[in-house]
């Protein structure tokens, strides 16, 4: 065959155009990993600050007086420097400790907003001589930077030295029980009736494309559907666990339902009809072979379900988990907050130290997020076989 | 018994032998096994089986009678009706969507396309071995026991051991098997598997065993193998077995059924059908004009 020049040509723009569409996926690629690195140094570096908070090293007297006006037992210049959230605690903490009166005691005491911000460098309202007291007490040792604890193992506060996140992750882990409770079994078994046992009609199309539907239904919406029908009409507390959890539930359950289906279209019939033509009937080739069979794959679906559920905030406006509510719930029937809610919370506030409080929720609503993909994508790996 | 005691000779030497036809060693029936094989009750039989897939008939009028303890083949070309045929002895029709039967299948005498009768009872009665082999994804001692667990038919573990080793043993999988009873079915080799199949089919004691193509997705020596197998089965058993191979159904079936387009054109012992065929079109099929 004789290679004539036109053919060469044909044969360079052919590599040319392969070369350009290549570095369009690269380009585009590249895109996305810059975008990703820039939220994520966004986001670690204004994380930062607040793992750590400021303490002042101070002398309590516990007597008489500072268990009525808790600001008593300090010393008087001392007296701008300390939290006056942590002085609201003093008398409850005598009345459960009654041997500390009369004592006095040495103690770690949580600074002002303005002092943190003070001692990270950031913009404060501290005065001169607050400014001066402060660098003096640095030097001398007594006014330091600590590993945030606080943040962890309490809940919101309007003081936001005090604000944590505890209470919304306990809220969120409640919520997620729940939303898993009511979604799972309802989803797995719904979907189970639909591909093995449903007779192939109109009614069952109707259905299928309804649940399709349902998945691609806004968030707010299901929000919408959980304050009528949970709220208003079962009667369900507002703000509570129960509430969220079943407006979650109603959201994940049309995605649980469509990759259980999925994974269960996944099984080869001949799984199905080797149980069938020993004998079994058809609910003991779902339960012995056809489920067990689809499991990882739904159990992925779930996850996956359950980490959109985790980071959603929309519909809980609605039903008013987004709220000021500082206290972690005990039961399913008290009122919760959610870590997307308290993000988005802090997100309004005007202090500026909420800034690095929400950054630093962001990371723990994406660590655990992350942790759930992971998750799904290990059990899809280690579990789905190939037939 | 009979494979035993008839004498075999090859087919050429049978008069009446077209040229290309059949060049296989059969194993003829004398004319008093014949005989005697009319006093042989029925096991299963269709009567003016007819059957529609949605708007298409697939089975036109099968009347057919499978013997007792007998192996029976069905021969035919692809799409002829054979498998649609054999699954309406355990009524894996049903399965399938829009489909419509008319005329009567009995097997031991019941009907059993009637509506009152336990399909899950039925089919536990009917063993079924498919084309492809389909163990469960779990160990092989499972695959064994799983029927005859959910029939409820042994009392405890040493039952259920020597069940799973009697079911293996008859199926010739046991000497390969049995020090890895807890490994998955389906580590097995195709034809370790399809034999697992068979052994499973037969864990509970069936009174037919129907085998859609059970060898033709091995090679000749499993497929020897199976083919053996069903010789020795054959007398605790009543057989029906589909089968693309000619040479297969003349080796294995003691009455051979030829089905044409949704048709039984020619039903007779396997012998006399081969060599001395009453239709054309079985004829030509056999010497592979069509097919
Ligand atoms: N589930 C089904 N729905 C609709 N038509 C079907 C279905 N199963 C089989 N058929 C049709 O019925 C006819 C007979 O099929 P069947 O499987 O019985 O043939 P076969 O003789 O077993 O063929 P092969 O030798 O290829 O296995 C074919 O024309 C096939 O297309
Ligand atoms: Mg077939």
């Amino acid at each position: 065959m004789e290679f004539d020049s036109a053919f060469e040509a044909r044969m360079k723009k052919r590599y040319r155009a392969e070369r350009r569409f290549k570095g369009y996926c690269i380009t585009g690629l590249a895109t996305a990993l810059v975008f990703l690195l820039v939220f994520f140094t966004d986001i670690i570096v204004k994380a930062l600050p607040a793992l750590q908070q400021a303490e002042v090293r101070i002398t309590y007297v516990y007597n008489e007086e500072s268990a009525d006006f808790p600001s008593a037992g300090i010393q008087e210049d001392y007296y701008e420097l300390v939290s006056r959230g942590w002085l609201r605690i003093v008398p409850k903490r005598m009345r459960d400790n009654p041997e500390l009166m009369g004592t006095t005691e040495q103690t770690w005491a949580l600074a002002t907003d303005g002092v943190d911000q003070y001692l990270k460098g950031q913009y404060n309202k501290l005065s001169e001589e607050e400014q001066a007291l402060a660098d003096r007490m640095v030097a001398a040792g007594n006014l330091r930077l600590a590993f945030n604890t606080g943040f962890f193992t309490t809940g919101d506060s309007k003081l936001p030295e005090m604000a944590g996140l505890w209470a919304s992750l306990v809220g969120s882990i409640y919520v997620m029980i729940l939303t898993f409770l009511f979604a799972f079994p309802l989803g797995v078994m719904t979907a189970v009736y639909l591909e093995e046992f449903a007779p192939e009609n109109k009614l069952t199309q109707l259905i299928e494309v309804n649940i399709n539907n349902l998945a691609a239904v806004p968030s707010i919406i299901f929000g919408l559907l959980g304050l009528a029908v949970f709220i208003n009409f079962f009667g369900v507390p507002r703000s509570t666990v129960l509430a969220g959890g079943l407006t979650m539930g109603i959201m994940t359950l049309p995605l649980i339902i469509i990759s259980a289906r999925a994974a269960l279209r996944a099984v080869p019939d001949s799984i199905r009809q080797g149980a069938l033509a020993m004998g079994a009937s058809r609910w003991q080739m779902v339960k012995d072979h056809v489920l067990p069979l689809a499991m990882p794959g739904v159990l992925t679906g779930t996850i996956i379900g359950m980490a959109v559920a985790i980071g959603e905030t929309a519909p809980l406006l609605i039903i008013g988990m987004v709220a000021y509510i500082p206290n972690a719930p005990e039961t399913f029937t008290d009122a919760a907050t959610v870590l997307p809610a308290q993000i988005y919370t802090w997100a309004g506030e005007p202090e500026r130290s909420y800034v690095s409080r929400t950054a630093l929720g962001i990371m723990v609503l994406l660590t655990a997020m992350i942790t759930m993909n992971a998750t799904a994508v290990y059990l899809r790996n280690r579990f789905t076989r190939r037939w | 018994m009979n494979a035993q005691t008839s004498e075999s000779r090859t087919i050429e030497a049978e008069p009446g032998l077209k040229p290309g036809m059949l060049q296989t060693q059969t194993t003829a029936k004398t004319e008093e096994q014949l005989q005697a094989d009319k006093a042989q009750p029925i096991k299963a039989r269709t009567r003016g089986l007819k059957l529609w897939y949605g708007d298409t008939q697939v089975l036109f009028d099968v009347d057919i009678d499978i013997l007792q303890n007998r192996v029976t083949a069905f021969i035919g070309p692809s799409g002829c009706g054979k498998s649609t045929l054999l699954r309406c002895f355990n009524r894996m029709n049903d399965l399938v969507d829009n489909v419509r039967i008319e005329g009567g299948v009995e097997v031991d005498g019941q009907d059993i396309n009637d509506p009152s009768l336990d399909v899950v009872l039925l089919r536990s009665r009917i063993g079924m071995v498919f084309q492809h082999p389909n163990p469960f994804p779990k160990s092989i001692y499972e695959n064994i026991a799983y029927a005859p667990r959910i029939h409820g038919l042994v009392n405890g573990r040493r039952e259920m051991d020597d069940l799973v080793e009697r079911s293996l043993r008859r199926a010739g999988l046991w000497d390969e098997v049995a020090d890895r009873l807890d490994t998955p079915g389906t580590a097995l080799s195709g034809g370790q598997q399809q034999r697992l199949c068979i052994a499973r089919a037969i864990a509970v004691g069936p009174e037919l065993i129907l085998m859609d193509e059970p060898a033709s997705a091995l090679d000749p020596i499993a497929t020897a193998k199976i083919e053996d197998l069903i010789t020795e089965l054959r007398d605790n058993y009543t057989i029906a077995i589909v089968t693309h191979n000619l040479q297969q159904a003349a080796r294995v079936a003691d009455y051979t059924a030829f089905m044409y387009m949704g048709e039984l054109v020619e039903y007779n012992d396997t012998n006399t059908l081969f060599t001395n065929p009453r239709e054309k079109r079985t004829e030509d099929y056999a010497t592979g004009r069509y097919g």
